[in-house]
Formats: structure tokens, sequence, C-alpha cells
């Protein structure tokens, strides 16, 4: 839709686009083409020497068993993170939805986490599950459960699938709730009139209403634990052990950082780049022929 | 009213209340912790009952801080972290409002190149260009600096999207109102089109707040000096520091306190926040 | 209009404040020419860096180092090469030991310590330095590269009371890997511990410091320190030997993995694990923070090994100086490391921080001061180090990339005591995997 009324003024609109727009050039355009250009580039890490060898980083980074690795460890990681966050979140919203009295107290005790920043719950977490430090590290010990997340590596995964959810828990349980809420009465009444045992109802009546939220929230979800867990990882296992819990997003920064191969790096960040416009793409597609309320 | 189930509803409450301490035992156990010595929690003898340290180690993480390890109170990056976050709040506010006002409000050409231009930025969060983008930052000799730790991270367009949105419903009579009463463009812009977007701008505000306040790699990258740093990677930095022993309790205590300004703003503005995500994202 | 008031009032605020600061900065800035010393010192140890340059600048008023810490070891090493990148280096760089090939490497990014020293007219003879430490920043035929500053060594500390309770005698703690292992499984079956031993550092107290120990090859060409195109070859049948031994230990917790890092030196202080092998720089926490009686000793050794006891290699951080920079600011560099170099600031640093003194004269003073009879232990690194003369199996070791391979062979290593593969082939696969990433490092530096 397009408006009618509108103002008429040569200079003043590029004046109010004018500081958006430099910005973005500035930081968005300009280094995404850097990195375009770096990952067909050779280059030690000061910047000495710099040699064109067009896609060989690409070859190198996708021929990396490693590499490959990390995909499925970050396909993994994503999937478990937003699966356990939804199912806990949409069980809670539920269950707030269905009480009359204290639904808005819930919420608050439960939107926080929200607020918590992702490298802050990793070390909540990591506090609570150390082998010899924390009260479950040590209880599970005691329980005879062998638990040493610094070396096992599905321990390790399990622990940074945990404190992500954690977090993520009150981002979708907001949503949940809201879409419960906005699902009229009359509907559910109906159903019950027709004798529909609630169970019946919720996965015929409710749960169909919902899916537009719920497919939207799977899309948030995985782009959330595609890059905003990286202080997770960052501050509980590094990655490690092995190369357990290496998200891509972590692989950037290692090998660009860490291991200084500016080039690859830079490759896998082009990659990435192609990922999330897809997944965008695939959300947008889906959003305009469904989620149109 | 469906049917009315008593013991459903206890059980919701029991549900409800077991998610409730599911999601807060954390933090509990991160605050008694914090109040208590730092020896025995690194020997594993964390009461779950409060110490008797709350002060000493409060005190201690405001104002020498964890300084044996990270060289900063943690008062200065408290300090960071509200500028970074008010930053990136107030930035990403004021140049979104602007452009998505001139996006709707007037026809010039190349505006839909311009909106285009920014809406790709919806796609690539900063995480994927990092490390270009930390070149670029440091060949304009913005390292260490605020604006180097918040310009690049207002380069985002979903404040934009939400304002374009907003304005769009705003009725075309207005407009013509406006005009005929001789007002023009930045005085409609700012008696009409601001008063009647303070709910939005005041969710906007408590998401990039949170977004602002809990960054982690990119102040990681773009900080080397002690005092630029942000309380979230000050936290980060008093776990692994390179020679000395960690101080649990001052480490803690500043987890608390790292938590505390995000989390009051989301409670304390909990109204607009929820409309503003379940709005944002219609 | 209320918005161009605001406008005026912020320029004149800003432009009242930047007045002011060049203002304050024309009355404060002094002659001396400022040097910009960057480390990654926490701790009573980054004091001991403010010390140094405080009594530095104490000493003349030509020059001032300014002292600025940069995070971790190696968050330091990339805000430094970022830093040269953007043109805006320190005059010295704190770098780690593992980072020396990196910076080696990088001609034109760095002075040489040698050559400055000549440049600047600075008397200086690189004789004076203990050779065990210099060998690991020196060229191949003897040019020293960086300044030496912090160099620590691998050795075991032992819980003595653990020791007693197991029946074992604490003023004899093991010397081979057999009475070692077998210590640690007496303390697990006595439960004098809940858990025998734990190493810190993995890669480098397991495999760099057990090679050179043992006196076989960690890499081809005296461990890289020949040439660039080295080769790794620690997958012998010595280490593949002792892995082995460190995966079946785990059982019944006679030895646990605590981390790749120093995060393990945690458990020896709370009493544990009853030993750890980890740097000699952990000495002063061991102090500070164990409730029981401790006892530091040398490294264990395999005594079918031939030539072991061999010695052991440094760890620690070396001070580079960054490339384009004034002359007059070399000269203050040089004047820097001169005082650095002196016998009592040597002594001062060594007896407080616990790290080794780099130079011959300051062993002997430290020595003759009868410090180590009064302090046991403390003399157990330089012991160890000077325990025989170098081979090029344990002179030191200089890889490209150092930091990511010490990486791969946790990671590999980790993997084989998680039981996914075994001894032999966690160390073929360290090696094959670094020497990729060796040969990467030559071609993007070549």
């Amino acid at each position: 839709m397009e408006r009618r009324a509108i103002f008429g003024n040569r200079v003043l609109p590029y004046a109010l686009v004018a500081p958006q727009l430099v910005i973005t050039v500035l930081f968005f355009f300009w280094p995404a083409f850097q990195a375009v250009h770096q990952s067909v580039l050779l280059e030690d890490p000061f910047g000495l020497s710099s040699r064109f060898v067009w896609f060989e980083n690409f070859e190198a980074v996708l021929g990396d068993e490693f590499y490959l690795n990390s995909l499925g460890v970050t396909a993994l990681f994503s999937l478990s993170v937003a699966a356990l966050s939804l199912g806990i979140a949409l069980l809670l919203a539920v269950q707030a939805n269905n009480v009359i009295r204290g639904s808005h107290t819930y919420r608050t005790l439960l939107i926080w986490p929200y607020a918590v920043a992702p490298a802050v719950a990793g070390v909540l977490w990591l506090f609570m599950f150390h082998p010899s430090i924390g009260l479950l590290g040590q209880g599970l010990r005691a329980l005879g459960v062998d638990w040493n997340y610094l070396l096992d590596g599905p321990q390790a995964l399990l622990l940074v699938i945990l404190a992500s959810a954690w977090k993520q828990i009150s981002y979708n349980f907001i949503f949940f709730l809201a879409g419960l809420q906005s699902i009229p009465k009359s509907l559910i009444e109906a159903a019950a009139i027709d004798g529909a045992s609630p169970r019946h109802r919720f996965w015929t009546v409710v749960f169909p209403l919902l899916s537009p939220t719920a497919f939207f929230l799977l899309v948030v979800n995985i782009v959330y634990a595609f890059f905003d867990t990286f202080g997770v990882i960052h501050a509980v296992t590094g990655g490690g052990p092995g190369k357990a819990t290496e998200i891509l997003v972590y692989k950037v920064y290692y090998d660009g950082m860490i291991a200084l191969d500016l080039g690859g790096s830079a490759a896998q960040s082009v990659i990435l780049m192609a990922i999330v416009i897809g997944l965008t793409v695939v959300q947008f597609r889906y959003v305009e022929k469904k989620v149109h309320y | 009213m469906v049917e009315n189930r008593p013991i459903a509803r206890l059980l919701a409450h029991l549900f409800l209340i077991i998610g409730v301490i599911v999601v807060a035992f954390p933090v509990y156990y991160t605050f008694v912790a914090s109040t208590q010595d730092s020896r025995p929690i690194a020997n594993g003898e964390v009461s779950l009952l409060p110490g008797e340290r709350l002060i000493a180690n409060y005190g201690v993480a405001i104002d020498v801080g964890v300084a044996k390890t990270s060289g900063q109170p943690v008062g200065r990056m408290l300090f960071n972290s509200l500028v970074v976050a008010l930053l990136i709040a107030v930035g990403k506010i004021v140049i979104s409002l602007l452009s998505a006002y001139a996006v709707v409000f007037f026809r010039f050409p190349l505006r839909l190149v311009f909106f285009w231009m920014i809406f790709i930025t919806l796609m690539l969060p900063v995480e994927v260009r990092i490390l270009p983008t930390y070149k670029v930052v440091s060949d304009l000799g913005m390292l260490d600096s605020f604006g180097g730790l918040t310009l690049p991270l207002i380069a985002s367009a979903t404040a934009t999207l939400l304002f374009r949105q907003f304005f769009m419903t705003i009725p075309d009579e207005l407009v013509e109102a406006a005009k005929i009463d001789g007002a023009g463009p930045l005085r409609f812009l700012r008696d009409m089109v601001i008063p009647l977007s303070t709910t939005n701008i005041a969710a906007l505000f408590v998401i990039l707040f949170i977004y602002g306040w809990n960054q982690y790699l990119w102040p990681l990258l773009v900080t080397t000096s002690g005092s630029m740093e942000t309380v979230i990677i000050g936290i980060k930095r008093m776990i692994a520091g390179a020679d000395a022993r960690t101080e649990w309790g001052a480490v803690m205590a500043t987890t608390m306190l790292a938590m505390l300004p995000p989390v009051a703003v989301v409670v304390l503005m909990q109204r607009w926040f929820v409309k503003g995500l379940v709005d944002s994202e219609k | 209009m209320r918005m161009r008031t605001l406008t005026i009032f912020l320029t004149t605020t800003v432009l009242a404040s930047v007045a002011a600061g060049s203002l304050g900065q024309a009355q404060t800035s002094k002659p001396a020419i400022e040097l910009q010393w960057w480390h990654a010192m926490t701790g009573a140890n980054g004091d001991r860096v403010n010390k140094i340059a405080d009594g530095f600048n104490a000493t003349q008023s030509d020059y001032k180092v300014v002292t600025s810490f940069k995070g971790s070891y190696t968050e330091t090493l990339t805000a430094t090469i970022a830093a040269f990148r953007s043109g805006n280096a320190p005059h010295i760089a704190q770098v780690f030991e593992v980072g020396t090939a990196t910076m080696m490497g990088a001609k034109g990014a760095i002075k040489p310590v040698y050559q400055l020293m000549a440049d600047a007219g600075e008397p200086f003879d690189s004789k004076a330095y203990l050779p065990a430490i210099t060998g690991y920043y020196s060229t191949a035929d003897g040019k020293m590269l960086s300044m030496p500053f912090n160099s620590s060594t691998s050795v075991m500390y032992y819980n003595k009371d653990a020791f007693k309770k197991a029946g074992l005698d604490p003023d004899k703690p093991p010397k081979t890997w057999p009475e070692f292992f077998d210590a640690a499984k007496k303390i697990r079956a006595a439960n004098a511990a809940p858990c025998g031993f734990t190493v810190g550092w993995m890669s480098w107290t397991q495999i760099e410091q057990f090679s050179a120990w043992h006196n076989v090859a960690i890499g081809t060409k005296s461990n890289g320190l020949g040439g660039a195109d080295t080769e790794l070859k620690f997958n012998g049948p010595l280490q593949i030997k002792h892995l082995q031994a460190l995966i079946d230990a785990q059982k019944d917790r006679v030895f646990e993995y605590g981390g790749r890092e120093r995060q393990p030196e945690g458990k020896f202080p709370n009493g544990e694990c009853a030993m750890i092998q980890t740097s000699s720089g952990f000495l002063g926490e061991a102090i500070a923070n164990s409730k029981f009686a401790f006892g530091v000793t040398m490294l264990p050794y395999y005594p079918d090994a031939a030539g072991a006891p061999q010695n052991s290699i440094i760890g620690g951080a070396s001070l580079w100086v960054m490339g384009g920079k004034k002359p007059e600011e070399y000269k203050g560099v040089a004047k820097f490391f001169s005082y650095l170099s002196r016998t009592d600031v040597q002594v001062d640093t060594h007896t407080v921080t616990g790290y080794l003194p780099i130079t011959v004269a300051a062993y002997k003073a430290t020595k003759d001061s009868g410090f180590y009879e009064k302090n046991p232990g403390r003399e157990t690194p330089i012991l160890e180090l000077q325990n025989k003369a170098p081979t090029e199996n344990s002179m030191g070791l200089r890889f490209g990339n150092m930091v990511q391979l010490r990486d791969v062979f946790a990671e590999e290593i980790e993997n084989a005591l998680a039981g996914k593969q075994s001894a032999k082939e966690a160390l073929d696969k360290a090696v094959t995997r670094g020497n990729a990433i060796l040969r990467q490092f030559q071609k993007s530096s070549s």
C-alpha cells in the first residue's frame, strides 16, 4: 500500500536518510565487500604480503573435515536449542493461559532471563555444572555419572544447549502467550461443545492457529543459536573438547582472530552470509504466504 | 467459559511454579555464591543459603574490581556498558525514525534504492562480517572508542522497518490537515509523528538497550584497552585471567551486577517491551 | 527553534572540550619520549610490570615507558598485530613463547633486539643471558631477536599430606614415570585424595616438555629452530606409550584431565588432585591457596629412554620491539632493555614473581644470597633447564601458528582421553594436521 498524502521537498528527505545511509555504507557494505575481497586473498597476519588466489580459500574451507564437522555441530546445536526452548516455552505458555489469576505475575517471573547476556548465561551454567566446584556437577558425580564436560563432547554440547535454551525460553514464552491470548474463546468453546477433550482441542484447534507463531519462532531461534550463542560457547567450552562444540560463528572467530588465517575466515564469513540470506528468504516467503493476520 | 476444572488449574499453577523455579535457580545459585568467600567456592563448598560477605564482595567488585585479573574496577565497566547500551538504543532509534520518516512521507528519486540498501542489512548480523568490520573500524582509527563500539551495531534495519510499518498506519487525513494548517514536514514530525510513536519508541528502547548491553563478540574484538571494556567481557576475563586465581565470590558478584540493569529495564518496562516485541515481528 | 539551539549548544560544548583538552595537553606535555609497552600480566605480575616501568622512568628523564594491559597472551598478540596493520603498533609488545615464530616470520614488522642494541650503541652481550632461555628467542646463529621477560618451565607439585595418608614418603617424591603412576595409584587406593594427578597446559607439558626431557624430537630441523620447512614428528613410540599410559590412568581417577590451559591448576590447592605438573609460575598461587604442605620437584622420566632426563624447555613470554619507529625511540627502548637486564632488577623480579632470572649474573647473585636454601623449590626450574647441555631436541621449538597447533594437539589428545581413538591415532592425526598448518603458515608468510 502506498501513501497518497506526502510532503514535497527536494533536499530534506536526503538529509533525513543520510545518517542511516552513511552508517550502513561504512559499516555494512564496505565490510561485506571487504569480506568477499579478503576471501580470495592469501595474506600473512601482519599484512606484509598478499596474494590473489582465486577460490583456494573456499576450496580449503569446504574440503576441511572440521568445517563439515562444524556444520554438523551447528545444525544439531541449533535444532536442539530451538526444540528445547520452544517446547518448554509452549508448555509454560499454555499453563499460563489456563490459569485465571496470576498469569501476569508468572509472565513477570518468566520473562526476565531475556535480559541476561548469553555469555553470562554460559557462566551461570558453567558454575552450576562445573565438575569440581558446581553443585549439580558434584551432584552428578556423587550419583555415579562420569560428569566431565571438559573431556566428554556430548556432555559439553548438552551444557551449552541447556544454557542457550534457558535464555531463550522467555522470548518464546512471550510470543506463545500473546498468540494464545489472541485465539478467540468462542472457537475453543465451540470445540468443547462438540465434545473434544482438552488435549484434543489443543492439537486440533489451538496448535494450528499457533503454528505461524511457532514457525516464526523456529527461524528466530535458529538464527539466535547460529549467532548470539557465541558468548555461551566462548565462555563455557571454547569450542572443545575436541571440536565437539565448535559452531560456525565460533570457527569464523577462531580461524580469523586466533589462528590468524584471514582468507579462510573471510571465506567462511561469505558462506555464512549465503546461509543466512537463504534462511531469511525462506522465512519471508513463508511469512508472506501464511502469517498475514 | 469452557469447563471448570479446579484440578487442571492447580496442575497448571504447579507447572508454572516449577518452571519459575527452574528458570530462576541458576541466578539464585549465583546470588548465594556472590555472598560467600571465594575459597570455599573454589573448593566446591557453596552453601545454598546466602553467606555474610554480601557487602564485602560487592564492594570489592565495584571499586577495586577484580583488578587482579582484569585490571578494571567493575564500576568503570558498568559505566562503559551503560554508555554503549544507551548510545546504541538512542542512536538506532534516531537514525531509524528519520530515515523511515523520509521513506514514508516523501517521494524522491532513489527512494526505493535507499530503502532496499537499508533493508538488506536485516539479513546479515554483524557476526558474519565481523573481521572485515573490525578492519574497517581499525582503519578509521576507532578501536577502543565508544564510536567503534557502537556505530557498527547501529547499522541494521529492524528499527527502520518497525517505524515504517507504523508510519504507514498514520491516516492520510492527518497529513492533509497538517498541510492545510501550513505545518512543514519537520513540524509534523515533531508535533504529530513522534508523540504518536511513543509506545513504539519505548518498546524499541527496551529491546535495543538489552541488545547493546549484552553485546559480547564485538566488544571483545574492538576493545584492547581495559578502560573501554564492558562488563560482559570483564566477567569472562575474570574467569580465565592469565596468571591469577579465580576470585569466584567477586566474579559472581560482578555477574549479578552485570545482570541487574538489563533485567530491571525489562521488568520495569514490561508493558512496552512485550507489546514492542510482539508488534515488531508482525 | 529548539533543535537549532540544541545543535549550537552541542557544537559549543564539543569545541570547548576539544580546546580544553588540547590546552591541558600543552600544559602537561613533557619533553620525555613516550614508549608504549603492551603486556598480558595480571595480578602481582601486572604490578611487577608497572614497578619495572616506574623504576626505569625514575632513573632518567628522557624517556617514559607507559604500560598497558591488553588481555590474555593471545589477545595481546592479536591486538599487536591489528595495531601494526593500522599503523599504531606499540614500541614493545609482550608475546608468549608460542608466538615466537609468528613474530620472527614478520620481517619488517619487528626490530631484532641485537640490531636494536647495536644501532643504539648500547653495550650488549648476549652471553650474559642464560642460554637455556635465550636459545628460544635467537636465530640459529645465536642472534637474539627478542628480549626474554618472564620465563618459566614445567615442574611437578605434590601434596605431602596426601603422600603421608597414602603411606608414601613425603620427602621422596617419585623420580620416574613408573614410580609416579605408582604413587598416584596408591593415593587413589588409600583414597588420600579424590584424584591422583592432573596436568596443566596439556600440550606444553605432555608433548613439548615431555619430548625435550626425554631427548626425542618434536619436529625436524631442531624442532623448527633451523627453518620454517620443519615437520612435526612427535608421534614416536615413546610419546605414544606415554599418552597410552595417561589414557589408562584415567581409570579410578588416578589421572584426571581438567582442561587445556591453566584451568586444572585449581584442582591442586583445593586438595582434589594430589599431584600436578604445570608451570613453575604456578608456585605463588599454590603457596597462597593450599591448606596443606606441598613439595616442588623435577619432572618424572622413563628410565628406559636413553639419555633421559635431558633438560626441560622454557615457557613464558618475551618482549618484541616493533618496526617502523623513530631512531630516538629505539634508543630509549635499548636503554630500557639495559635497565631490565640489570642484576638488581632481575634478582628482585625473580625472587618476587617466581619467574626465572634471565641473566647468569642474576642467577649467581640469587644463589649467593642463600635464597634457594630458604625457599626450596625455587631453584628446581633452573636446575631442570640446565640439567644437561641442550641437544637439538631440547633447545626449544619454533613452529608457525603455534597457538593453533597447541589447540590441535589438545583436541586430538582430548579425543583419545575420551576413548574415541587410540594414543597412536591421536598423535598421528595431531602430526598430520599440524604439518598441514605448518605448510599453510609457510605459504602465507613467504
